[in-house]
């Protein structure tokens, strides 16, 4: 489902400047560029996570933050669902507490098609140590989900994997922009991935927006 | 072994017990605003809190004793509600538990400083509030870290003297720790007594020392769940 995103904000840390001035819609955006230009801080900044020193993020018509209005919510009330590059699953908790830990009661997805969606129902009761690289990322994708987001954000989905099973993720990813209509933003150095899961691209670099368009128009080299 | 020998045997593990449960809650509070939080005066309630490591026991047990006694800023109120502390078996807690305070804290915030601030991020984005934060996530994964530091402290407790006997003086049958009957029979050349509580002192702190160890050595992976 297309979602009209702000993303209009000025963020400093150290001497990184990160200058954005956009505003997009889109059912799933992709921030494009070689690592350090900035893409793993938009995500973390529109999660809450980082401060911007000035300026206004904006999911349809609620106002995430804004300096102008004195407006920064709290990551827990922003209702932004962020899968790390690491994961980050929660170490002394199972798979199950793991998912269920957002969860909300009322209006959330129901467990059962979260599990069948993404095919981690044999894994619910495994501990996340033994669990591999593309089951702890599909695990992440479901406790994301699993909270109700009103947008998702994927750090890099494809550099936690094993080469050879990288692509098996796109799917899933699919089936959340298109099965439950969920919004994304995505993190990625990789043209072709971002073509298959993206319908908008963003070109960082150096903290700065150096292209914007379809992703097949994008120059996508490194 | 002689039912005075149980007695205060007991008595020392049941009252070092307690001093452990009361200095819990503002042991770990402590250990996570020093581990997480930026606040004024911040360096002297870290120097403060690590006094009675530095000081003599004795004279940790004299500050106690002006505080808490019938006339003291502390024991006056006390009294006016009917508690007294000093010399009886509450003055031994308190002599305990603020000897065994800073080694709890200090254990405490190093497991706190260990816990990666993004697992705490990561709840945040979950909708979790700063509590559910804390006792979901925090306080579980430095759980081990906490506990070790509980355990050292209790051992500290175990083997308190100089501020107790100050505070609580070494009354047989009510403040009587094995550390004060080791040293008060020893005194008055009871030598086989002395002997029979040293025997139960080195298998407490054996057992304390094992399972300190055990916890420290388990396998991470181990540990959490």
């Amino acid at each position: 489902m297309a979602l009209a995103i702000t993303l209009d904000f000025t963020l400093r840390q150290g001497g990184f400047l990160l200058e954005i001035r956009e505003r997009i819609e889109t059912d799933a955006l992709a921030l494009v560029g070689p690592s350090g230009a900035g893409k793993t801080s938009v995500l973390e900044t529109v999660a809450g996570l980082r401060r911007p020193e000035s300026g206004e993020i904006r999911l349809g018509d609620r106002v995430l933050f804004s300096s102008a209005r004195g407006i920064d919510l709290p990551p827990r009330e922003r209702a932004v669902g962020y899968v790390p590059q690491d994961a980050l699953l929660f170490p002394h908790m199972d798979v199950r507490r793991n998912i269920l830990y957002g969860a909300r009661h009322g209006g959330a997805l129901p467990l059962d098609r979260v599990l069948a969606m993404l095919e981690i129902a044999p894994l619910i009761d495994r501990r996340i140590a033994r669990l591999s690289g593309g089951e702890r990322q599909r695990v992440a994708l479901a406790r994301a989900l699993m909270a109700s987001p009103s947008l998702l954000l994927l750090d890099e989905p494809l550099s936690a994997l094993d080469p050879s099973l990288r692509w098996r993720i796109v799917p899933y990813l699919q089936r959340i922009r298109d099965e439950l209509r969920m919004p994304m933003i995505c993190a990625s150095h990789d043209p072709a991935f971002v073509r298959a899961v993206a319908s908008v691209a963003l070109q960082l670099d150096h903290g700065r927006v150096v292209g914007f368009g379809a992703p097949a128009l994008l120059d996508m080299a490194p | 072994m002689s039912a005075e020998i149980w007695q205060i045997t007991w008595f020392t593990l049941i009252v070092a017990l307690g001093a452990t449960i009361v200095m819990l809650p503002p042991g770990i509070a402590l250990a996570w605003l020093l581990a997480r939080r930026r606040f004024p005066g911040k360096t002297l309630l870290d120097t403060v809190t690590s006094l009675p490591l530095v000081m003599p026991p004795v004279a940790t047990g004299l500050i106690l004793l002006y505080l808490f006694s019938r006339l003291g800023p502390i024991g006056s109120l006390l009294a006016l509600g009917g508690v007294g502390i000093v010399f009886t078996w509450k003055a031994v807690v308190l002599a305990m538990a603020t000897m065994g305070f800073p080694l709890l804290v200090r254990t405490a915030r190093t497991g706190f400083e260990q816990v990666q601030v993004r697992y705490e991020q990561m709840a945040a984005t979950l909708g979790a509030g700063p509590w559910r934060v804390f006792f979901t996530v925090t306080l579980p994964l430095a759980a081990r870290t906490v506990l070790a530091g509980a355990l050292l402290a209790f051992s500290r407790a175990i083997g308190e003297f100089g501020a107790t006997i100050m505070v609580a003086g070494s009354i047989p049958g009510r403040t009587r720790t094995l550390a004060l009957a080791i040293f008060s029979e020893t005194e008055i050349g009871h030598n086989r007594q002395a002997a029979l509580l040293l025997g139960v002192s080195v298998v407490i702190a054996f057992v304390a020392v094992a399972i300190s160890n055990a916890l420290i050595h388990r396998r991470p992976d181990e540990a959490a769940g």
